[in-house]
């Protein structure tokens, strides 16, 4: 017999943390994976949120930094600096990324730092017990929004691919899910081309995994992916959201100067006596 | 920074101040052969020796009076094949130093007083994780946004809390445009050898004057740092750098273990630098730029009869206890001279331990103190002991108070 | 007839968290109710070697990485 599926070698032999049933162990072997299969743990350098995964560090056979909740873009690219010829992950949740790590993430990808960002976006807080997270949805309950979410008092859920997307340094932005095999098959292709990107040096990478939080939802394993496919799925739709290469770039560079020759304003300094245009902003 | 290298720098009053235009002359040179004197900027002479020093990146922010640090490293950077990058705040900047360092090589950031807080998160995981890096800090008023003027209002942040958790940063005060060089160059090696973030902490006036500079030659080798995590390469066991330890033993154990270093530090890294403590009745004890203002008016006490003498802490953390504690012996009283409300003079009633009286004169809020003020502080201190003057109390505040 | 696939599950790694039967085209993976696992869970376990098509979908979808797939 031939083995067609094992555990990939850029995990270490650590049990995860994670609760029965938590898609953070999926999309860590999707890593480990692409890892190995681009042959790049020995420059691979990982780092780790604050947030249930927090000891990312310990699952990943390549070097691992922890980084303070939200700095994981700012520590990624002190590495990168330092070290250029380094692939750098930082692996983020939607509290880290969106909320308290905002502005590092708005800004590593305005950079178009070579990194790659594996952003897991449940919908919640996991480790400090389920609270409201950035990117909960209208009317979901929560411990901190117990009668549903109210976008009169919270406001509205941030959608960071189509946020990014809008920023010239990003080379990919796809948003992917993994409630079926056959989508984390997808969500496999889009972390392996976020590393490819990565080591071509196209600009910033990230992939958002629509994922699961079963425990602070209060629903079994399997039941979550039911509920991820029914309520998440339709508000954070799956999709490329930027991919200068498929765009028929070189990199976000070149595709970032074609969005300013393809800018309505043909003649920058014509604009300015225009209604709302100008430097009067 | 010897010791007992005397300050041969101009006397303070008549020194560069803030507001001093920037002459761009030695920045724009880049002077690169040690040993000849070139007149730089605060700011800029820590830039260079930076460099020197084999800082290879740079994370800053714009806030004064420290810009000239930040505004320096985005010319000679690129130059020198290094990163020199603005972060979006000081929050990230010093995130940033925190992975630059765990990759192995030499960064710093530099900000000014309100910036440096919200560094603070960072140094602590820094500190945590036993990486070694640089933060100089360019003190100006505060608290809040404070103001803009020479300030020294965060010894107490530098060496009592810069963050959360257990543990200590070194701080080194520079006195001269050539201690800023000088001591950022020693800034790395302690970090590096000790691997614990090190805080060069300047005021608004050191970081603006111009004087005269010998820049210190270019660091030839630098250590090795077999725990960075800069890619194993499939040669050695993977690198973690962490702070997270939630067993309490285990954090327990890390913290002891960073202690006996911290020991360790105050053993042998204790710096100051006396002038006329010898025979001195009265010893001032000054750091930065006050102790030029404290120097001063210690030569003005002497030539009326005072003997008066001047312990000038050159390291704040570790705090030079054993300097203070020799001249327990020979002095009769303390004035500890400083640009805030009075924060080093807890440290030095602590090691003189209701031996000796301790007074405080100082300044705040940008107010630079004069020599004239300090004089008549130590005047004031001398009448109080030989009884002449009921009037005088230990605590001295100037106008500010 | 599929004689020749199998899936291994490692029960150091299994957490019993059934996403596998869930995926199993087949339904031939069970939880073990006579195996409670060092960290208290039933397993899973093939039910008919003889049924497997090692499609891979147990492995894919497992969160804890405890499935290899041989054939």
């Amino acid at each position: 017999m031939t083995t067609v599926f094992k555990r990939p070698a850029a995990l270490t032999d650590r049990q995860f943390s994670y609760c029965p049933g938590c898609s953070h162990g999926i999309v860590h072997r999707l890593i480990a994976e692409a890892i190995d299969e681009l042959g790049i743990e020995g420059k691979a350098v990982g780092i780790a949120p604050v947030g249930c995964s927090v000891f990312a560090y310990e699952f990943f056979s390549c070097d691992m930094v922890q980084a303070a909740h939200g700095r994981a873009p700012a520590v990624a690219t002190g590495i990168k600096r330092a070290v250029p010829g380094s692939i750098v992950f930082s692996y983020q949740g939607d509290g880290d990324l969106a909320s308290i790590g905002m502005a590092e993430t708005i800004h590593v990808a305005s950079r178009g730092e070579k990194i790659t960002v594996i952003f897991i976006n449940n919908a919640i807080y996991g480790m400090t017990g389920g609270q409201m997270a950035p990117t909960t949805l209208p009317g979901q309950v929560t411990q901190t929004s117990p009668l549903g979410r109210d976008v009169e008092i919270a406001g509205y859920p941030i959608r960071i691919c189509e946020l990014l997307s809008t920023l010239d340094g990003v080379a990919l932005a796809e948003r992917v899910s993994v409630d079926t095999p056959r989508n984390i098959r997808t969500a496999k292709k889009a972390v392996k081309k976020a590393f490819e990107y990565q080591a071509e040096g196209l600009g910033y990478t990230i992939v958002e995994v629509v994922s699961t939080c079963p425990t602070n939802w209060g629903l079994s394993p399997v039941e979550a992916l039911g509920w991820l496919n029914e309520n998440l799925l339709p508000y954070y739709p799956p999709g490329v959201y930027r991919d200068v290469k498929a765009e028929g770039f070189a990199n976000a560079a070149e595709a970032s100067a074609a969005r300013l020759a393809a800018s309505s304003v043909a003649d920058p300094t014509a604009g300015k006596d225009a209604e709302g245009g100008g430097c009067n902003g | 920074m010897t010791p007992d290298t005397p300050n041969t720098a101009g006397t303070p009053d008549t020194a560069g101040t803030p507001g001093t235009p920037n002459t761009a002359g030695a920045a724009g040179a880049a002077p690169d052969t040690a040993g000849e004197k070139v007149l730089m900027k605060g700011n800029e002479a820590i830039a260079e020796a930076a460099i020197r020093a084999g800082c290879r990146c740079f994370f800053g922010y714009p806030i004064t009076p420290q810009t000239e640090v930040a505004a320096y490293m985005s010319k000679r950077m690129p130059k020198e094949g290094g990163t020199y990058l603005q972060a979006e705040s000081e929050v990230a900047a010093i995130n940033m130093v925190y992975g630059a360092a765990s990759a192995g090589v030499r960064a710093m950031t530099s900000s000014s007083s309100p910036g440096v807080s919200l560094k603070s998160e960072g140094i602590s995981y820094m500190a945590g994780s036993d990486l070694p890096g640089v933060i100089v800090n360019i003190q100006r008023g505060g608290p809040g946004l404070g103001g803009i003027q020479p300030s020294q209002a965060d010894y107490w942040q530098a060496t009592k809390a810069i963050g959360h958790g257990d543990f200590h940063m070194i701080v080194l005060a520079p006195s001269t445009v050539q201690e800023m060089a000088d001591s950022v160059f020693d800034a790395f090696d302690l970090a590096d050898k000790y691997r614990t973030p090190v805080m060069v902490l300047a005021d608004g006036m050191l970081g603006q004057m111009m004087e005269p500079v010998v820049m210190p030659g270019r660091i030839a080798e630098l250590p090795d740092k077999p725990w960075a995590t800069n890619g194993h390469k499939g040669k050695r066991e993977r690198t973690v750098a962490n702070s997270l330890y939630l067993v309490p033993e285990e954090l327990e154990r890390r913290n002891v273990e960073r202690f006996d270093r911290y020991n360790a530090i105050r053993a042998t890294e204790q710096r100051v630098e006396q002038y006329l403590v010898e025979d001195a009745e009265i010893v001032l004890v000054a750091f930065g730029a006050c102790a030029r203002i404290a120097r001063s008016a210690v030569g003005k006490a002497r030539e009326k009869g005072i003997k008066a003498g001047l312990i000038r802490p050159v390291t704040l953390w570790p705090f030079p206890a054993d300097a203070i504690d020799a001249a327990v012996r020979s002095a009769t009283a303390f004035l500890t001279v400083e640009m805030n409300m009075g924060q080093m003079v807890e440290d030095v009633r602590l090691v003189v331990d209701g031996r000796r009286t301790v007074g405080f004169f100082g300044r705040t809020g940008g107010v630079i103190p004069t020599p004239a003020e300090v004089l008549d502080a130590i005047e004031r201190m001398d009448r109080g002991m030989s009884g002449d003057d009921c009037s005088a109390e230990p605590e001295h505040m100037g106008g500010a108070r | 007839m599929y004689m020749t696939a199998q899936i291994i599950v490692n029960e150091n790694y299994c957490k019993g968290c059934g996403l596998c039967i869930e995926v199993c085209p087949r339904g031939i993976i069970a939880l073990n109710p006579d195996v409670i696992t060092a960290k208290g869970y039933h397993p899973a376990k093939l039910t008919d070697e003889s049924r497997c098509s090692a499609c891979t979908n147990c492995a894919l979808i497992c969160p804890d990485v405890a499935i290899t797939v041989e054939r």
